[in-house]
């Protein structure tokens, strides 16, 4: 009988650590799932059975691993993020391997279509105009190529990614704009924001209502932004190197660098980036969660004193066109720590000091916008509308909203009167509202200003 | 008999969260209750039961705490929260109102009720 014991033992012990290799299940979920099969091999051996088969009874019924894993996986995204391919070893190599033909065909594409203007006169170099307003749309098209494929989305979908980036192209070259004009620099803003939540509807596979897809497409503009960024900074030592080398031999590298060498890599590292997040998950999974822990508790403390330095000085802000790209861009990066970790982080979890901190951060954050808010009425009031004081009022207000209700979400989950999916489903809810209001500036507001 | 898959998929919030409505209680225990109540005939997979649990914890219909019973292994226990009753209870009022529509027409079909075909059971 105590030999009939132990071997249970070795054989539930081997099987934890089989199951353990699922990534989509948890250690706790091992637990839970060995509690149930020893029950279950407790009540087979009441019946008679010997524990050895009651134990390869238990194990059948549960099912087959992939599969009880995958149904563990369709649950926790947040796991299924770190393995998306649930299948067995061998298939999974080929898919990978397919994976990368899609991805340098896509990149081949997107130098393709960043330097295709060219032959019909529009050099990178002397047209920048003409970039300044379809670069977005150059660089996001194979990108959106690249996750149609991949996710093999229907024909539905792929009609309305064309029509949206069709009238993308509509909205940057139909109206006349000046080079010089405010609307101009919207658009070459706006435009690959609203162009980037196409990107999701493609990478979502036209799943874009499910929350959970959201949430991952959030968790990826987060971890394909670290990517793009290592991979730029790379690009610049290489660009660094090949101007010295160049010039040391006499050789005048410069035109071949700004017309071949920063559009093709740039455009190619959209979509690199991109294959990059999926194919090497296990590397940014372990970066991206320690970068947000520490810039946020940053953050909190460098709103904190600019508040404070605005109470003590009594300084209004600046409202000059240049302050109001920076605070909009210091909100949309408190909003992107937020976002990000509460994507990253185990819903389950009770809350904790990092929660603090981030509460922190998003009350500091609504306290500026409010600041913000009030300098830009002072000078539309004084001065009336103009494209970029209306782009920037609506886009406060848009954060304003977004943090609010966030600060009051967080509060209640730190009081435990709500549970933390509350948060996670306001932030994916919104996200629509930021590709309504890009689309607005970009279509709506030229003929509004009289194209100024 | 064999229950289709879409109807255990639909029937299985309303009766995890029912079962634990009664009183707290472990995956392997709800996985008998439920197989006891239904005489068998709905047989419930791990792969279903427990992201299932999982999800309705996310949701905060259930709570989990893990305790370990005198002389007993650790184990993970559900409870019901008061936004899991109401879950419940709204649940509940759809599958009524299912069930009735159903009975309309199960009585307006008597001629091809369960009797009138024999099957095979295997």
């Amino acid at each position: 009988m105590t030999v009939d014991d132990t071997e249970l033992e070795t054989q539930i012990a081997e099987w934890r650590t089989y199951m353990l290799r699922r990534r989509a299940v948890s250690g706790a979920d091992v637990d839970e799932l060995e509690d149930h099969l020893r029950e279950r091999v407790a009540d087979l051996t009441a019946t008679g059975l010997r524990p050895d088969e009651a134990f390869l009874i238990a194990v059948k019924r549960m099912g087959r691993m992939d599969e009880l894993s995958r149904e563990f996986a369709r649950e926790h995204s947040d796991r299924l993020w770190k393995q998306l391919v649930l299948t067995d070893d061998a298939p999974a190599e080929a898919e990978r391997r397919r994976g990368l033909l899609v991805m340098i065909a896509c990149a081949a594409l997107a130098v393709l279509a960043v330097k295709l203007p060219a032959l019909f006169g529009f050099g990178f170099d002397d047209s920048a105009a003409f970039y300044l307003r379809n670069l977005g749309l150059l660089v996001l098209a194979p990108l959106t190529v690249y996750f149609a494929w991949r996710r093999g989305v229907d024909r539905g979908t792929a009609a309305a990614l064309i029509g949206l980036f069709a009238l993308g192209a509509v909205a940057a070259n139909a109206y006349r704009l000046d080079d010089d004009s405010q609307s101009i620099v919207l658009t070459a803003i706006h435009l690959p924001l609203a162009l980037w939540i196409v990107v999701g509807i493609a990478y979502a596979a036209g799943d874009w209502r499910s929350g959970q897809k959201r949430m991952d497409f959030i968790r990826f503009t987060g971890e394909w932004f670290i990517y793009f960024v290592l991979i730029c900074l790379g690009g610049g030592v290489l660009t660094g190197i090949t101007v010295g080398t160049f010039s040391a031999i006499g050789i005048d590298a410069e035109t071949f660098i700004s017309e071949w060498l920063v559009p093709c890599g740039g455009a190619a590292a959209v979509v690199v980036a991109a294959w990059l997040v999926e194919a090497k998950q296990s590397v940014i999974e372990n970066m991206a969660p320690v970068l947000t822990r520490v810039f946020t508790p940053l953050f909190a403390v460098t709103l904190a004193a600019v508040l404070v330095a605005i109470a003590v000085t009594t300084n209004a802000i600046d409202v000059e066109r240049d302050m109001l790209i920076l605070f909009d861009l210091l909100l949309v990066v408190v909003l992107g720590l937020v976002l990000y970790s509460i994507s990253a982080r185990d819903p389950g979890a009770p809350a904790g000091f990092f929660d603090w901190t981030q509460l922190a951060l998003i009350v500091s954050a609504l306290l500026i916008d409010v600041l913000v808010l009030v300098a830009i009425t002072g000078r539309i009031t004084e001065w009336g509308f103009t494209p970029n004081k209306s782009a920037a009022l609506g886009e406060n207000l848009i954060l304003f909203v977004n943090l609010a209700w966030s600060a009051w979400l967080y509060w209640s989950i730190i009081k435990g009167r709500k549970p933390f999916a509350r948060l996670e489903r306001w932030q994916t809810d919104y996200v629509p509202v930021y590709a309504a209001w890009a689309w607005v500036v970009v279509l709506a507001f030229p003929p509004i200003f009289a194209f100024a | 008999m064999h229950i289709a898959k879409d109807l255990v998929a639909a029937s299985a919030t309303p009766l995890v969260l029912g079962i634990l409505a009664e009183e707290e209680s472990y995956g392997y225990a709800i996985l008998k209750a439920i197989a006891e109540r239904s005489g068998g005939r709905l047989e419930w997979t791990e792969g279903l039961l427990y992201p299932l649990l999982h999800r309705l914890e996310r949701l905060g219909h259930v709570e989990a705490s893990w305790r370990t019973p005198e002389g007993g292994r650790r184990r993970k226990y559900y409870a019901i929260t008061p936004s899991g009753r109401r879950e419940l209870a709204e649940q509940r009022k759809q599958w009524d109102a299912v069930t009735e529509a159903l009975q309309d027409i199960w009585k307006a079909t008597r001629s091809i009720g369960p009797t009138a075909s024999p099957v095979l059971e295997g």
